[in-house]
């Protein structure tokens, strides 16, 4: 697309681009290039020695069976989070679309978890799991079942899940709600008068109207639970116990940062651009279909 | 290109400097890793150094916890912008050794400055640690720690046992644990550092090898020997004694700390380092004691191993040495820390071992460990055996070995998990272990 | 006909019942939701033995004050022996660094959308997709070596560093230039009829007319920058420097029970407190532009 009118020059746009064109130069593209180039190196800490080694490093890392538990777990976090923040949200959002009056108020009082840190709201969850100080934590361990998610993989799975989550409903929320308020009355009515009981009617007529925002949503929620959810890991569990809750992205900090093990970093650091990549092609792909209905 | 210009920038600097050099102190950057009261602790004696001469001024900075501070240290060093002095803890000990270039070796240092350290004093388990095998000192020791066992004296009480007869065998605390569960108390046993205490403390109080090449020091081509039948038979006693309710997990690194102090477990394995929050926080009566043993191990058992950190010399980048005038600053600084006052200060106020066996007698004959009883354990033990060090109790040094760490503490966690036994996790640690010491020994071959 | 009646009746009932259950559903959701809040609330008004010993309060207590108050000034360093940075100076790092970076991506892709949209130069496309690429390279992939490029700038342990590099935005590039296609060409001729440059026109039209679409950003990025966590831990070691949402998780340290929990639950609740306040207080511009950066 492209202005009919507009103004003469090359100096000036180039110069308003600048800041953003430099930025992205310095601090994206360089360091993404670094990545790939050191993808293909094998370094030690210091950087005194390297040595080229060819696809060596993505071999390994593939290869290597604990990188495939982590691919595991990434898929069974992922997935878990996007279900239960877009199930918790729509249903949410389909009371909210009823109690028309109040709807406001609702939004007011679900929306502000959005704003929460997710390493922030990991903390408020590990009040109320912690073993000892924690209410639901002390609760269990009264009741016989023994929580302590230092130590129980499952448990701290549960855990890290729910933190994730619970930040992610707000913002499913506010688009099944504006998607449910966008389908037409007339249609909801004409439905109603067909005597379809509730529950049918929200799966036949629906769900299928909103499933545009349903696939939207699931995309946004992959792409949150992949890559900002560092920070709910890093406070809560530190990926243990053993890899338990350690996914993709916490694996190439820890490889990188504590490990220091730069070639094995970066080969995993390119295999999730590439991921990243699949993943913004389908959310445009997406967006281009709604664009044309 | 950028680096280039920076260190052209930096060289511009340097050269302009010797003019203002006779009236000004040489500055020496010093990255230390303690959180406070230590951290505030150890920048005071970098503060009474520099009062005590204007030749040379140490700036002290904290960079964060021990790992925080090594990455930090090695991305500066890539930069051309290390500091002078580092505080590595003992786990990156084989990095640094093995980082050629990138460290002043402290017997380089000392030849080239004249200074001198009189290492002979030092305890031969901290000396044994930072030095090559012929001897010569790599890095500067200092805070350094060992692992006892801490004890309950009032749950030992309650539970009928002798609260001054903490037992010397894992047999006979075994025993105890069942005892003192029987009496109530819900964790009998915990630990915290896992691998150092169970696994490195371990092998090396039973004079067993934790990896070929005499633990690394032979070379870079160390394999882990930990799947020994002793060592399975001994996480295969914490499972089934995790099981039974004997003995809990307490979770990685430092976790398992505050099981002890809180009164919930009555024994702890932990770091000698542990005593001053025990004596802050416990309300109830403890005791001190060396680390069990195997009763029927051949030769069982000798000195453990330290714990801790020692202060490495850096070269300031890859391609940038010290000039004479900042080598002889980091010498003179550490000839400090060796000073008979300040290892005793540092001892005193800290539980950190005493470095120096002439600060200990003489504490030892003012009667400091008869009014602080069990503040000697530590020393004891470390010279348990009469002092001779064999090559499974002189130290690690392994590349990666953090990694390892980790490596291990994942495969332990799965086995209390009741994911795998103990025979399979310490297979499993070997095999993922080996791997990483393959790799630091390809990326360090120079 | 009846029959349509007591259907009618029916249905009426079936709705009135169905929003009973949805307002329960509903008070229902915003309880839970709230529930980890409260918990934080109340504990951080208790002290910190009644928190240690595993008594775990649902309503208030009277140490509020003075927790806050510790925490604000010493971040409870003056009983715990780890070294703390009061919440005070993290909020204050915090809240510029969120400002920081919320503003520059603000000017940064108002300009550079500008000159995508009204100009033709050579390379503009060009420059354009170089922009929305960077898209698919979170900070979080690249990590390691933007970590060496900051190292190598001399950018570790600085505000500039913390702050500059995240101020590329292509969302609100997208979003900007999006926007500037709908002023109408008549807009433009009108001022160059005036005899009106480019540069004028930028301030005279096209920044007036963005004015609800740079609050609505605001609010967004503000969040993002307040809630930023991978970046500042690695980039800043300096204490100084430390933001909020890192210091707070650094003084859990490994979830040791010694803690001192209340002073924790105060700095959490002093954490999330600011960019709640924004969402809920902006609200209307905080659902326009989360809506609009996401189509």
């Amino acid at each position: 697309m492209q202005k009919k009118v507009i103004f003469r020059g090359v100096a000036l746009p180039v110069a308003l681009l600048l800041p953003q064109l430099l930025i992205t130069g310095i601090f994206f593209f360089w360091p993404a290039g670094q990545a790939v180039w050191s993808s293909f190196l094998r370094e030690d800490a210091f950087g005194l020695s390297r040595e080229f080694v060819g696809f060596e490093n993505f071999v390994d890392v593939l290869t290597d069976p604990n990188y495939l538990t982590v691919v595991w777990n990434t898929a069974v976090f992922s997935v878990s989070v996007a279900v239960l923040a877009m199930a918790v949200a729509l249903f949410l959002a389909v009371q909210a679309d009823k109690a028309i009056r109040a709807a406001t108020a609702f939004k007011t009082l679900l929306i502000w978890p959005y704003a929460v840190a997710p390493a922030v709201a990991a903390v408020l969850w590990l009040f109320l799991f912690h073993p000892q100080i924690g209410i639901f934590g002390r609760m269990l361990n009264n009741a016989g079942i023994m929580w302590d998610y230092k130590i129980n993989g499952g448990q701290a799975m549960t855990l890290v899940i729910i933190a994730a989550a619970w930040k992610q409903v707000s913002y499913n929320f506010i688009f099944f709600l504006a998607g449910l308020q966008s389908i037409p009355k007339n249609v909801l009515e004409a439905a109603a008068i067909d005597g379809a009981r509730p529950f049918r009617r929200f799966w036949t007529i629906i769900f299928p109207l909103i499933s545009p925002t349903t696939f939207f949503l699931l995309v946004v929620n992959l792409v949150y639970a992949f890559f900002d959810t560092f920070g709910t890991i890093h406070a809560l569990t530190q990926g243990g116990p053993g890899l338990s809750t350690t996914t993709l992205i916490y694996k190439v900090y820890v490889d990188g940062v504590q490990n220091l093990n730069f070639g094995s970093s970066a080969a995993q650091s390119v295999i999730l651009m590439v991921l990243v990549m699949a993943m913004t092609a389908i959310q445009f792909r997406f967006i281009e279909r709604k664009v044309h209905y | 290109m950028l680096r280039r210009t920076f260190a052209a920038g930096a060289l511009a600097l340097g050269l302009a400097a010797p003019a203002a050099a006779q009236q000004q102190p040489v500055e020496i950057q010093f990255w230390h890793g303690l959180t406070q009261p230590l951290g505030g602790m150890l920048e005071q004696i970098a503060a009474d150094f520099n009062a005590s001469q204007n030749q040379v001024r140490v700036v002290a900075s904290f960079r964060g916890s021990y790992p925080e501070t090594m990455v930090a240290a090695i991305a500066a060093f890539r930069a051309g912008q290390a500091p002078h002095i580092v505080q590595m803890f003992e786990v990156g000990t084989g990095t640094m050794m093995a980082a050629g270039r990138a460290v002043k070796p402290l017997h380089e240092l000392l030849a080239e400055t004249g200074v001198q350290i009189p290492f002979d004093d030092y305890l031969p388990a901290v000396r044994g640690y930072y030095s090559l095998r012929d001897g010569r000192m790599m890095s500067m020791p200092f805070n350094s720690s060992t692992a006892v066992a801490f004890y309950n004296r009032d749950a030992f009480t309650r539970a009928g046992l002798n609260p001054d007869e903490f037992p010397q065998t894992w047999q006979g605390l075994e025993q105890a644990a069942r005892r003192l569960k029987a009496a109530g108390i819900e964790c009998p046993m915990t630990m915290a550092w896992p691998t150092w205490t169970q696994i490195e403390q371990f092998s090396a109080i039973h004079n067993i090898p934790l990896a070929t090449q005499g633990n690394g020091f032979g070379g870079l081509n160390a394999e882990l020997r930990i799947n020994n039948p002793l060592m399975i038979r001994h996480l295969q006693n914490l499972v089934d004694w995790q099981r039974e309710g004997l003995f809990r997990y307490g979770g990685r690194d430092g976790q398992g700390d505050a099981l002890f102090p809180n009164g919930t477990c009555a024994i702890i394995f932990g770091s000698s380092g542990l005593r001053a929050r025990v004596q802050r926080e416990a309300q109830f009566q403890w005791g001190v004691a060396m680390l069990p043993y195997y009763e029927g191990v051949q030769g069982a058992p000798i000195n453990g191993i330290i714990g801790g950190a020692s202060f490495w010399a850096m070269n300031r980048g890859p391609n940038a040495t010290r000039s004479a005038a900042e080598n002889r600053g980091v010498a003179e600084f550490f000839a400090w820390l060796a000073r008979p006052e300040v290892v005793r200060k540092w001892h005193v106020e800290t539980g950190f071992l005493p470095v120096r066996q002439s600060v200990f007698r003489a504490l030892e004959g003012e009667g400091f460990y008869r009014q602080n009883p069990g503040a000697d354990i530590p020393i004891t033990q470390l010279l348990r055996g009469g002092g001779q060090m064999t090559e499974n109790s002189m130290g690690i040094r392994l590349g990666g070995f953090v990694e390892i760490r980790t490596i291990i503490q994942e495969e332990m966690e799965r086995a209390f998990q009741g994911q795998q036994n103990a025979e399979a996790a310490l297979n499993n640690a070997v095999t993922r272990g080996n791997v990483v010491l393959r790799n630091f020994e390809r990326q360090n071959r120079q | 006909m009846a029959d349509a009646a007591t259907l009618a009746a029916a249905s009426r009932r079936r709705q009135t019942r169905g929003r009973v259950l949805a307002y329960a559903a509903l008070v229902l959701g915003v309880l839970v939701f709230a529930f980890p809040i409260w918990m934080t609330l109340v504990g951080s008004t208790h002290d910190v033995g009644s928190l240690g010993r595993g008594d775990v309060p649902l309503w208030f207590g009277p140490h509020g004050a003075e927790n806050y108050a510790s925490a604000w000034t010493t971040g409870g360093a003056g009983t715990r022996n780890t070294f703390t940075v009061p919440a005070s100076a993290m909020l204050f790092n915090s809240a510029l660094m969120a400002v920081l970076i919320a503003v520059g991506k603000i000017a940064i892709s108002l300009l550079s959308a500008y000159a995508v949209v009204f100009f033709a130069f050579p390379g503009r496309m060009i420059a354009f997709w170089l922009i929305f690429i960077t898209l698919m390279l979170p900070v979080e992939v690249r990590i390691i070596p933007t970590f060496e490029v900051m190292v190598n700038m001399n950018l570790t342990n600085s505000m500039a560093g913390l702050t500059i590099p995240l101020m590329a935005s292509a969302t609100a590039t997208l979003l900007f230039r999006q926007f500037f296609l709908t002023i109408p060409d008549e807009y433009v001729e009108a001022a160059k009829m005036d005899g009106a440059g480019p540069l004028r026109f930028f301030r005279d039209v096209a920044l007036p007319l963005s004015v609800t679409n740079i609050a609505a950003l605001f609010v967004i990025l503000f969040i993002y920058g307040w809630n930023q966590y991978l970046w500042p831990l690695l980039m800043v070691n300096d204490r100084t420097l430390e933001t909020i949402v890192v210091g707070l998780t650094k003084m859990i340290g490994t979830g040791d029970s010694q803690n001192e929990w209340n002073t924790i639950m105060a700095t959490a609740m002093m954490a999330l407190l600011p960019p709640v306040l924004v969402v809920v207080l902006m609200q209307r511009w905080f659902i326009k532009g989360l809506t609009e950066t996401e189509k």
